[in-house]
C-alpha cells in the first residue's frame, strides 16, 4: 500500500473521511434567489469600461480577493494601458509586470474577521454568471440584524462588508410604488388619465438615502457594469481571440469545402 | 504506369527499392486502392473515419497538452488555467480537447448506431464488433481517468462518486477502494495515478485495438446499409460488381466529410467551446474542495445515459446496498452490446428488411437512451427515480427481447445487388 503521508495523516485523513460520509449536511445549497435580475451584457471591446473596471476592482477588491491564475501584464496589454502607467497606478505592491494578481490577504486572517474566506474571483464570471455578479453588487442592503451591519438580495447573509457603500449611498428595504404589471406583461395605464400608471405597493424593493453616496444613481450602475465586465474578461482573457481566429477558420473551411465538394463530384460522376 | 519521364522513373525506381524491403506498395493496395467497399455507403459510414480523426486530434492535442499540464493536487488546476491564459494557443490546445473529446464520443455513438441499424454486428463481423466494444469501453475509461485531471470540484466529486461504487463491493469493497485510489481520500496519490493511466496505457490501448479493428474490417469487408454480402456477386477478375475501390473513390468523399464535420466541430472550438455546460460543467471552473460538494454531481453528457441506470436501482437485495446493484446495472449496460451478434436471430441484417418490431424496439431503445441521457444530467426527485427505473427497463428490453422479436416478425426479401444509398 503506497500512501505518502505519515501515521498522523492518516488518523486525521480517516476522521476526514468519516465527516465525509455526512456530506449531505455539508452540501453547499443554492438558496434560492428572490430577486428580479437585470440583465447584463457583456461588451469586450469597450476598452475604457474595462480600464475603469480594472481600476475600480485594484481600489476596492484586491484587497481581499486575488486574481491569482491572471498576470497583470496580460491585462493591461488586452486593456491598452501602457505598462509603466500601469505599474504607476494598478499595481501597488512591490509586484512586477509579469506577475500574477494576487492579494496580501492572508486567507487564515480574511476567515478570522469576516467568518468567511474572500475567494479568488479570476473565474467568478464562469461560476456564477456575469448576470449574478452584476446583481450581486447592485443589492447589497442595510441590515442591523447581520454582524456586519448588511445584507443582499442575491447571496443572503454574504460575509462581505458592503465596499461600495462609499460610491453607492446607504441603501435600504423598502415599500415602493411599483407599475402594476398587466397579465400580458405590460405595464398597467389607468383608464381615464392617459398615461398615468396604475401602480402598487412593493415591499422588499431597494432604494438609497439621498445624498449619502459619491456616485448619482446612473454613474454607480455604470461603475458596476465596469466592474463586471472587468470580472468577465479576466474569466477568460482570450475570448475575443477566439471569436476572431474562429471566423477565418470557418470561412477557410467553407472555400475549402466547395473546392472538395467539387473533387468528389468529379470523381464520382461516373458511379453508377 | 509507364516512366513518362526521368523524374517518375526514378520514383519507380526508388519504390521498387522500398517495396523490396518493405510491403509499400502491397499495403496501400491491400488497404486503398483495390480494397473494394460498397458503392451505397451512405451518411451514417463516415463515422468511422471521423472516429480515427479525432482519436488523432486527442492524441496530438494531448500531447501538447502534457508539456504544461502539472499533475500534482497543488498545481494541477493552475497549470490548466497557465495553459488557457499564459501558453500561445494554450486556449486553443485545451479546447480542442475537451471539446474534441464530447465530439468523439458523438462520433462514435453514431458509428455504434449504424452498427445496430445495418446489423454489421452479424456474423462475419462478430470479432470486429467485440474489437469495437472494447474500444468503447477503453474510450470510457480514458475519459474517466481524464476528466480528474484539471482538478475541477467537478472532477473531483465525479470521480469520488464513481471509485466509491467500487467501495460497495461486498467484504472486499473498503479495501480495494484504498487500493484504486492509493488512498483514504482522492488525492494526489490518485490524480498521479489517474494522469499515468491517461497520458499513455489507455492511449496505447486504444491505438493497438484500433489497429487490429482496421486489420479486422479490411479482412472481412465493410457491411453496408442493405446489409447484404457484397462479395456474393464478383466480376470475371473476382471485383465485387458491387464494390469500388476505396481509394480514390471514399478518400475523396471521407476527405469532404471531413471538412463538414470539422466545419461543425471548430465551430463549437471557438464559438460555443464550453457547450452550454455540458461539455465543460461549471463547478469545474473552481478547484477541487474535499468539503464543498456541488449542488448536484453530474457526469459529463456523454456517461449521463450510464449514471441515470447506475442511480436508479433503489434496493438492497440479498443483504448488499443498492449502490452495489446500481453499479451492477451500469456495468452492464454499457457492456450487453457485446452479446448482440448472439442475439439477433434475424433472417436479414439490415433494418431496412427487417420487420416492424425490429423497428419499434430499435427506435424505442433511442429514445431510452436520450432520456436516460438527460435523467442523467439532473438531480434525482421520485418522479425522476421511476422514469429512470422504467427506461431502464427499456433500454435492456431492446436487447434481452431481441431473440424473439427478430424471429416472430415478418422481414421482407433482401435484394440480390446494393439498392440506392
Ligand atoms: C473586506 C474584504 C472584501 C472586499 C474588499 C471585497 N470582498 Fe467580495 N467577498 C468578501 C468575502 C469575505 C466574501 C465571501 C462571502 C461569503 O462567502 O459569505 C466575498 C464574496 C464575494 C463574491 C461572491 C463569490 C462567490 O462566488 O461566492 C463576489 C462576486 C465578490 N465578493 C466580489 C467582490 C467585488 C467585485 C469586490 C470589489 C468591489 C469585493 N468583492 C470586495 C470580502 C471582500
Ligand atoms: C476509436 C474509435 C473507433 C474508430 C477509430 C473506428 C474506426 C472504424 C472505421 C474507420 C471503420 C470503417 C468505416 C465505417 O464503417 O464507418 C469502422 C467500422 C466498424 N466499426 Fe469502428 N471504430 C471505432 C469504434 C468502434 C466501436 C466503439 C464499435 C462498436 C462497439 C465499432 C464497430 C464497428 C463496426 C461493426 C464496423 C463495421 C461497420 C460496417 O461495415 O457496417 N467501432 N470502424
Amino acid at each position: 500500500m503506497q500512501t505518502r503521508t505519515g501515521q498522523g495523516d492518516r488518523a486525521m485523513r480517516k476522521l476526514l473521511m468519516i465527516m465525509m460520509l455526512c456530506v449531505p449536511s455539508l452540501v453547499w445549497s443554492a438558496t434560492e434567489i428572490n430577486w428580479d435580475m437585470e440583465a447584463f451584457d457583456p461588451n469586450l471591446k469597450d476598452k475604457p469600461s474595462l480600464q475603469n473596471g480594472m481600476r475600480l476592482y485594484v481600489n476596492f477588491c484586491l484587497g481581499c480577493h486575488s486574481l491569482k491564475f491572471q498576470r497583470y501584464e496580460r491585462t493591461v496589454d488586452f486593456l491598452g494601458i501602457p505598462h509603466e502607467v500601469a505599474l504607476e497606478n494598478l499595481v501597488f505592491s512591490d509586484q512586477k509586470i509579469g506577475d500574477l494578481i494576487t492579494t496580501a490577504m492572508s486567507p487564515e486572517g480574511a476567515k478570522a474577521w469576516f467568518g468567511a474566506t474572500p475567494p479568488d474571483l479570476t473565474q467568478v464570471a464562469k461560476t456564477r454568471g456575469g448576470e449574478w455578479i452584476y446583481n450581486y453588487l447592485k443589492t447589497f442592503y442595510s441590515d442591523p440584524a447581520r454582524p456586519l451591519g448588511v445584507n443582499n438580495k442575491v447571496f443572503p447573509n454574504v460575509g462581505m462588508p458592503n465596499v461600495l457603500a462609499g460610491l453607492q449611498g446607504v441603501q435600504v428595504e423598502a415599500c415602493v410604488q411599483r407599475p402594476k404589471i398587466a397579465e400580458n406583461g405590460g405595464e398597467m395605464r389607468d383608464p381615464l388619465i392617459p398615461g398615468l400608471a396604475i401602480t402598487e405597493e412593493k415591499c422588499g424593493e431597494l432604494v438609497v438615502e439621498d445624498g449619502t453616496g459619491l456616485y448619482s444613481a446612473q454613474e454607480f450602475d455604470d461603475a458596476i457594469y465596469d466592474l463586471t465586465n472587468f470580472l468577465y474578461y479576466v474569466a477568460e482573457p482570450t475570448r475575443l481571440e477566439r471569436h476572431r481566429t474562429g471566423v477565418f477558420v470557418i470561412l477557410f473551411l467553407i472555400i475549402l469545402g466547395c473546392f472538395t465538394y467539387l473533387l468528389n463530384r468529379e470523381y464520382w460522376k461516373d458511379v453508377h | 504506369m509507364k516512366p513518362s519521364n526521368t523524374q517518375e522513373s526514378k520514383f519507380t525506381k526508388s519504390m521498387a527499392w522500398l517495396d523490396a524491403r518493405f510491403p509499400a506498395t502491397e499495403t496501400f493496395e491491400y488497404h486503398m486502392s483495390r480494397y473494394y467497399a460498397p458503392k451505397n455507403f451512405n451518411f451514417f459510414y463516415y463515422f468511422g473515419i471521423l472516429a480515427t480523426v479525432m482519436l488523432v486530434n486527442q492524441l496530438v492535442t494531448g500531447i501538447w497538452l502534457t508539456m504544461n499540464y502539472v499533475p500534482t493536487g497543488a498545481g494541477a488546476f493552475a497549470s490548466v488555467e497557465f495553459i488557457m491564459r499564459d501558453v500561445e494557443y494554450g486556449w486553443l490546445l485545451r479546447y480542442l480537447h475537451s471539446t474534441g473529446a464530447s465530439f468523439f464520443f458523438i462520433v462514435v455513438y453514431l458509428h455504434m448506431y449504424r452498427a445496430l441499424m445495418y446489423g454489421s454486428y452479424r456474423g462475419p463481423r462478430e470479432l470486429l464488433w467485440l474489437i469495437g466494444m472494447a474500444i468503447f469501453v477503453a474510450l470510457m475509461a480514458e475519459g474517466f481517468f481524464g476528466y480528474l485531471l484539471p482538478w475541477g470540484n467537478m472532477s473531483y466529486w465525479g470521480a469520488q462518486v464513481i471509485v466509491s461504487l467500487v467501495g460497495a463491493i461486498p467484504y472486499i469493497g473498503p479495501d480495494l477502494m484504498e487500493w484504486v485510489r492509493g488512498d483514504f481520500l482522492m488525492s494526489e496519490a490518485t490524480l498521479n495515478r489517474f494522469f499515468a493511466l491517461h497520458v499513455i496505457a489507455l492511449p496505447l490501448v486504444l491505438v493497438m485495438l484500433v489497429f487490429v479493428h482496421f486489420v479486422a474490417l479490411h479482412h472481412v469487408g465493410s457491411n453496408n446499409p442493405d446489409g447484404i454480402d457484397i462479395k456474393k456477386t464478383k466480376d470475371s477478375n473476382g471485383v465485387p460488381l458491387d464494390g469500388i475501390p476505396f481509394h480514390p473513390y471514399y478518400t475523396v468523399h471521407d476527405i469532404h466529410a471531413l471538412v463538414v464535420f470539422f466545419i461543425i466541430f471548430l465551430g463549437f472550438v471557438f464559438f460555443a467551446p464550453e457547450g452550454w455546460g455540458y461539455f465543460l460543467e461549471k463547478p469545474n471552473f473552481e478547484m477541487a474542495d474535499p468539503l464543498k460538494t456541488p449542488e448536484h454531481i453530474a457526469p459529463v453528457w456523454y456517461y449521463t445515459p450510464f449514471y441515470s441506470m447506475l442511480r436508479a436501482a433503489t434496493y438492497p437485495l440479498f443483504g448488499v446496498p443498492a449502490k452495489f446493484w446500481g453499479f451492477v446495472v451500469m456495468v452492464g449496460a454499457i457492456i450487453i452490446p457485446a452479446v448482440l451478434p448472439w442475439l439477433d436471430r434475424s433472417p436479414v441484417r439490415s433494418m431496412r428488411y427487417k420487420g416492424m418490431w425490429s423497428k419499434v424496439m430499435l427506435g424505442q431503445f433511442v429514445v431510452s437512451f436520450f432520456i436516460l441521457g438527460y435523467l442523467g444530467t439532473k438531480g434525482p426527485t421520485d418522479v425522476r427515480t421511476a422514469a429512470a427505473q422504467f427506461f431502464t427497463m427499456t433500454y435492456f428490453a431492446y436487447f434481452v427481447l431481441m431473440p424473439w422479436y427478430t424471429r416472430i416478425e415478418k422481414c421482407k426479401p433482401e435484394p440480390d445487388r446494393v439498392t440506392a444509398r
